[in-house]
Formats: C-alpha cells, structure tokens, sequence
C-alpha cells in the first residue's frame, strides 16, 4: 500500500499537464500508466501539434488566432455541440500554453512539409508527440513524480462522490499481476477514451466496428471511464461520437497512427464493396473533409471502400505508406482488390462521360466537375483514362472516441445527481466530450488535454489543502 | 540494367523505413536528412547513401519515434543509417579492392599501426646509428639525425598525397552515385558553416539523445575538440614546414612558436575530445549501435587518441633520452593514421560535407 496527495491514471499529455501542475501546487503525485514505457503515452505519442489562441504571429506561429475566430471554428465543426463554458475557458487558457510546454521543456517548430495548412493556428511539436511527451516525462522525474508503467486502476473506491483510493494492478498483463492498494487525496482520471475497444464499440455500432481500425493506443479500453461511470460519475457525449477518417485499409489494427492517412481522395473516385460510387469526392479541399469520410466508409458494406486514380495524379498528393495496387486496365485493377471489372468498368464509365473539360487546379476549387451524375464530383473530375491506374483501400480509422464524464470548470467530475465530486478529477479525452460533442478540429485534443490536465492538477493540489 | 538487383541490403532497409518517414514527416524539424527526403518520392542506390551521410546521428529521430521498435514498423533511421553509411564507403572506396579493408577495420587499422611503429623503429636501428634512438632531442636538429628531414618529408608527404588522392576518389565515386549535381560557391560555404558548427548534431535544437531520451551536448563538444584539435595538429605541422623550408629554422622550436602552441593545443584536444567520445560510444543506446558495425568508429577514435597521446608524450619527454623512441611511436602512428585515412571512419568527414554541399544545393533550388 502506498499514499500520495493526487493519483493521475493515464500517461499522456493530460496526465503529464496535470502532475506537473499538482507538483507544482505542492502535492506529492503517482502516475498509473497501463502501457509499458516503450509503449507510454497514450494518444499523444502520434500527436504532433496543438491548437492555440494568440493575437499576434511568434515568428513560428505564422499569425495570429484570436480566441473569436478559434471559437467560431469550435462552433462550425461541432454544430453547437458544446459546452459553451467550459470550450470558452479552454480556448482562452489556450493562449497560455505555449509558455507552459516551453517552460516545460517542449520544443516547437515551424510547420514545414506537411499537408495541413496549420502554420497559423497550429503550435508544431518538434519531432512530434512522442518528443513532447519524452520533454514531459524528464520534467515530471526531475520534479520527483513517481511513475508506474505496466500499471492499471482495477478498481475505485468512491464514496459519497468522494474519492479515497484505488486498488492498482502492476504488470497486469502478465502472468502473476500484483495488486496494490493506493490511498490518495485526490483523483485526475486521464486515462484516455475507449476507442480500444471493441466490444464496447459494437455497442453503438453495432457489429461494423469489427472492421474499424484503430488509430492510436490499443490500450485507449476505457477501464477508467467504466468504473467512474458505475460509480456515478455523469456520461457526456454519444458513445457513437469519435473522430474517424478514412485511413489505408492496409494499416495495422492498433497504432498505425499519421501514416495511414490517405491524401488521394480528391483526385479520384471512390467505389464501395459493389463497385457503386457514393459520396461526391471533390466536395472540399481533403484537410477540411477527411475527418468526414471514416464515417462515410463505416456506413457502406463491408465498411470499405476503394479509391481509384489513373496517372495523372499520382504525384499530386502526399506518398502512402503502403504501395498502392497498380494496373494497366481498369479491369485488371479491379480484380486485384477484389471488385467485379464489369460494375467498376461501369462507374468509371459513367464517372467519366460525366466530367466536363476545364482548367484542372488541385491548389483552388477548380472548374472541373461532374454534370448529371449522382452523387457528382464538384471539383477535379478528370476522367480516369491515363494507365496505369491505381487503387488504395480505405477503412474507418478511429483516432478516438468522445462520450466520457461531465466535468465543470474546475475539471472536477459532476455526479449524476448533478453535485460536482469534491475530489475526483478528469483531463483529456476521457472528458474532450464535453467541448466536442461532434466534429473535430486539427489540434484540438492536445489543447483540451494540456488546458484541463493543468486545471485539474492545479485543483487536485489544491482540494489537498482544503 | 536490374537496378532492383544493384540495391544493397543496408539501402533497402534506408529504403523501407523512409517509405515509412515520408508519410509521416514529424522529424521534419529536427534535422536535414527530413526535408532532403520531402524532395523524393521513391529511395533507391546512390540517393539513400546520400541520405544516411547526410545523417549525423544524433539520435534525436529514434527517441522520437511513434514508429520505433517495438512498433512492427520497426522504424529506427540512426542504426539503419549508420551500417548504410558504413557500407556505402567501402562500396565507393578506391582502389575498389580495398573494400574488403573495412570489413574487420579494427583489425586493419591496429595491424597497420603495429607494422608502422615497427617499421620505424626498425627503420631508425638500421638507417642511423642506433644510439639515435635514445638520443635526446633538445639540441637543434635533433629529431633529424634520427630521422633526415628530407626523408620525414618524402614518407609523409607521399603517404599524404597518397590519402589524399584516394579519398577523393571515394568521394567522387560517392557524389556520382547520387546523381550529377554543380558544385557551386554558395552551396559551399553553406555546407562548410553547417560542417564546422556541426548544424545538425544537435536533434533539431534539443540535444543529441545518445544514452536515452535525454538530451546531452557532450557528443558535440567532444567532437568538437577533437576536430578542431586534429586542425590544430595539422596546422602545427603545416607552420613546422613553412619555418623549416621558408625560414631556414630546423626543430626544436621555441614553445611560443605558432608550431608549439597549434601542437600543444591540438594534441590537448584530440586527447581530451577522442577520450570523450569512446566514454560516450560506451555509453551510447544499445538500439542506435547499427548491425553492419565493423568497428570503423573505435578505430577511428582509438587512432585519434593514439596521435593527440603519442604526439603530447613526445612533446613533454623530448629532452630525455625516451626521445628517439618515442619520436618512433609516434611517427608510426601518424603514417599509419595517413594509409589508413581512405579506408576507414575518416572519410565521414569527406562523405558528410559532400552530404551537406549536395543538400545546401537541392534547398537552394527550391527557395
């Protein structure tokens, strides 16, 4: 059996904020990692920027972002699927956080090569998540942060929506697990969402999220959110609610993270399991639609669908980790991935009488479209005539999910009959549902995290005191 | 031609993991091995061995990998880098038999010194009288009536020249393998000013991470010293030859000399700086050691340490009568240190400035 002040499950950014932030209000602190310290971090290791609000350009930040254009961002991607409290307070502690991470030991850089025109709005991770979390991590051993790696929570003791410790279990993925009893003062859950798991996915929907890959940690199971929701913590969020793209059907099942992404989309078309086209493919530029097209995909059959392209695009989007399929007919495609030649020969056929000449511009919304074709293809509708031609397969990618716990302002958890808990406290994606009810915004979850995971430190370290 | 067939394993390995990099790109800030792989969509020959010499090996990008091992992508661009960099100088040597002189280079390099050293021991017994040997040297001239000075400057001149000339093939060989590209003066001195400060031996700004995630300077500052303590050597030698030939002043020379202090100096850094580095490579990250390692930076590093020593040993000793023997050692380390330069860890000096000219060039062309 152990003590500490505050004991934080999770070890990502959110855990780190909020130990750094409880150490720094003079709490001793314990961190429950469930991963082992090769694999630590959670989410935030395939992470590589933060959003932030700020009124002028820091030089690498190439201009400013004030908190109103920020928040009309937040409103247009969620619909007004948020808590207008808690999105407010998140984007104008936003702006503190550059100073917070430097001070630290994270290191920014310009946006370079990417795909993501974020060099504005975006602060840039040098060498990306898994380098900001190392930063973290040196930062909170220095501080005297005890860390138990290969460590979940198994159980919570949680009476009268107060916390008095939780029964950790090291090595629980092993043979001869240990269980430990670990009494605190107060609780941080940043244990991640439940992306993980698909059991509980198939819950909301329904036997398809068999096929959904899964982006990030596999170890996102949701324990944590589990037991605080059976101990009476309120839910938010739809637990079909996640940010799912459409990523290389190739991936790994868990942690395929950024380089299954797949950036062609606009330039072709996109054919599901029947060989149908479904969705129009030049709708909007792919940074402001891809977070649409998991969802697009998980609704056809066999939750797959196909992009084809001829030669002429080839070059014009960012290269794929996996080589796409590659053949001189249309027909000999399709039989590689699994289509039948004469329905794909069918819609291109269709896809391709349909395109109207124009000026083709990847870099505007060009004049080149389809005309009486459902669904149409409103910009870069070429035809597909030029061999060879290549397919890419797509699969729903969820990078995480959204129902957690109800949190106020304090990032402390409110029960179900609406009474804020004195000692329990929630940061990051277990509790982003709260300001992304739906949508998603690039960089969003790391602000959320970094915000809430320094309010909940700050606040654990304080219910001590009191 | 089957180029599929002209491809080595350590650049198919470069190969696959930059496939990998360049759908991702998080590193793209940490150094310029990043957006010199943003240029290219495909990896193949002579590219990926510019890439890996373009590598430092700060060790920043594995440390900050999502990618890294145990994740089945297995991506780890020091370690892979670093046995390609290795490979792709004994497959560039010149003359192209003396290839197979990096494999085992540990025990090319010490058998080449034992054979100098001996040699010139030997070589002073039978040329001179033997009493030379242990002479001491503080009298004007001293070191040459072991050895003329006329013959010094034939052996070393010749061994030098020798280096010389075939390292630049090897380079040569190197630069064409990556593609035809014009050398020109900016790219030159932008190449220079990296190498000198060695821009990108320091993970884009945080530190190399040799040991583990933290980062530590250390790395750069014995590197540091002992490259510009070898300089220092080298110029020590150099002014040696101007007073000796154009000012008609034989050694020994005053410790004020340009000679002395360059020497003293340099031999001070390349001890400490060489010293430096072995503790750090002992210490260094099981993971970054790459898998082709023949042993080319011990040996580099120990015949570093070997000339600073040898040459600070003699410095101090002069006067007594360890003197001839000593000056022996040394000489022999130095010769050896000369034939061996084409053929071992020497030449990333060459292969990485040449990485960095190439690279100054490409960005150029793009801006």
């Amino acid at each position: 059996m152990s003590r500490y002040d505050v004991l934080i499950a999770g070890g990502g950014n959110a855990a780190l904020c909020a130990a750094i932030a409880a150490t720094k209000g003079g709490a001793s602190v314990c961190i429950i990692e469930a991963a082992p310290k090769d694999w630590r971090g959670g989410n935030t290791r395939h992470t590589r920027n933060c959003r932030i609000a700020h009124n002028e350009s820091n030089g690498i930040l190439t201009g400013p972002y004030p908190v109103d254009e920020f928040w009309d961002d937040l409103q247009r991607v969620t619909k007004g699927h948020t808590d207008e409290e808690l999105a407010l307070l998140t984007l104008e502690k936003s702006a503190e956080l550059w100073d917070f991470l430097s001070d630290n030991g994270v290191h920014f850089q310009p946006s370079l090569g990417g795909t993501l025109s974020l060099g504005r709005t975006n602060a840039f991770f040098l060498g990306g998540g898994r380098s900001m979390l190392n930063a973290l991590y040196i930062t909170a051993e220095d501080m005297g942060v005890t860390i138990h790696y290969d460590t979940c929570i198994s159980a919570l003791e949680i009476e009268n929506d107060f916390f008095t410790a939780a029964e950790a279990t090291h090595n629980w993925q092993t043979d001869t697990p240990q269980k430990d009893r670990i009494e605190a003062r107060s609780f941080v859950a940043a244990a991640g969402g439940f992306e993980a798991n698909i059991e509980w996915l198939k819950e909301a929907w329904g036997p398809a999220a068999e096929n959904f890959l899964i982006r990030g940690t596999p170890y996102n199971t949701g324990g944590v959110l589990r037991l605080l929701l059976d101990a009476g913590v309120q839910r938010v969020g739809e637990p079909d609610q996640c940010h799912a793209v459409a990523v290389d059907g190739r991936a790994p099942k868990f942690d395929g993270g950024i380089v299954t992404r797949l950036d062609c989309v606009p330039f072709g078309i996109v054919l599901n399991a029947q060989g149908q086209r479904f969705y129009d493919e030049g709708e909007d530029f792919w940074p402001k639609r891809y977070a649409i097209w998991g969802r697009l995909v998980a609704a056809q059959p066999e939750q797959i669908g196909h992009v084809l392209i001829d030669a002429k695009s080839f070059d014009l989007f960012m290269p794929s980790v996996f080589p796409p399929e590659k053949a001189d007919t249309l027909e000999d495609l399709a039989a590689k991935i699994g289509l039948d030649p004469a329905t794909t020969r069918a819609s291109v056929n269709a896809f391709n009488a349909a395109c109207i000449p124009g000026d083709f511009d990847h870099t505007i919304h060009d004049e080149c479209h389809t005309v009486g074709l459902d669904p149409p293809k409103s910009h870069w509708a070429r035809p597909l005539d030029t061999p060879p031609y290549y397919a890419y397969t797509l699969r729903p990618g969820i990078t995480f999910t959204y129902m957690g716990v109800r949190v106020n302002r304090d990032a402390r958890m409110v029960m179900t009959d609406g009474k804020a808990s004195p000692n329990l406290f929630a940061a990051g994606e277990i509790m982003a549902g709260n300001i992304l009810g739906q949508g998603y915004l690039a960089g969003i979850g790391m602000t959320i995290g970094s915000v809430f995971g320094r309010i909940a430190g700050e606040q654990a370290a304080k219910a001590v005191q009191n | 031609m089957n180029l599929a067939a002209l491809t080595t394993a350590p650049q198919e390995e470069v190969a696959r993991q930059m496939g990998v990099c360049n759908a991702c790109r998080y590193c793209e800030g940490i150094c310029a091995v990043f957006p010199a792989m943003e240029l290219r969509r495909t990896f193949a020959g002579g590219d990926v061995d510019y890439l890996s010499n373009l590598c430092h090996n700060c060790g920043a990008c594995y440390f900050d990998c999502q990618y890294a091992p145990p994740h089945p992508f297995a991506v780890n661009m020091p370690s892979a880098m670093a046995a390609l960099r290795e490979e792709s100088y004994a497959r560039h040597a010149w003359p192209p038999a003396a290839a197979h002189l990096f494999e085992r280079n540990g025990l090319t390099i010490t058998l080449a010194l034992i054979i100098a050293v001996a040699i010139f021991i030997g070589g002073f017994v039978w040329a001179s009288d033997p009493a030379a040997l242990f002479a001491s040297g503080l009298e004007a001239g001293a070191f040459y009536r072991v050895m003329p000075h006329n013959t010094m400057v034939a052996i070393f001149g010749g061994a030098l020249a020798f280096a010389i000339f075939a390292s630049i093939m090897g380079v040569m060989r190197f630069w064409r393998a990556a593609g035809p590209m014009p050398v020109t003066p900016t790219s030159l001195w932008r190449a220079f000013g990296d190498a000198a400060k060695l821009r990108y031996l320091d993970g884009g700004g945080m530190g190399c991470m040799t040991e583990s995630e933290r980062p530590s300077d250390r790395r750069k500052l014995y590197h540091h010293l002992t490259f510009y303590g070898f300089l220092l050597c080298f110029a020590s030698t150099s002014t040696g030859t101007v007073f000796h030939y154009l000012l008609d002043w034989p050694a020994p020379y005053p410790w004020w000399t340009p000679v002395k202090i360059f020497g003293v100096l340099g031999g001070i850094g390349l001890t400490i700086g060489a010293g430096g580095l072995l503790i750090e490579g002992a210490r260094k990250h099981p993971a970054l050691n790459s898998n082709g390692d023949g042993g080319l930076g011990q040996a580099f590093i120990w015949t570093l340490l070997l000339l600073g020593t040898t040459g600070l040993i003699l410095t101090v000793l002069r006067s007594t009568p360890a003197m001839g023997i000593l000056l022996a050692i040394h000489l022999g380390v130095v010769f050896a240190f000369f034939v061996t330069m084409p053929y071992g860890k020497f030449v990333h000096g060459l292969y990485r400035t040449a990485a960095l000219i190439r690279h100054a060039h490409e960005q150029a062309q793009i801006k």
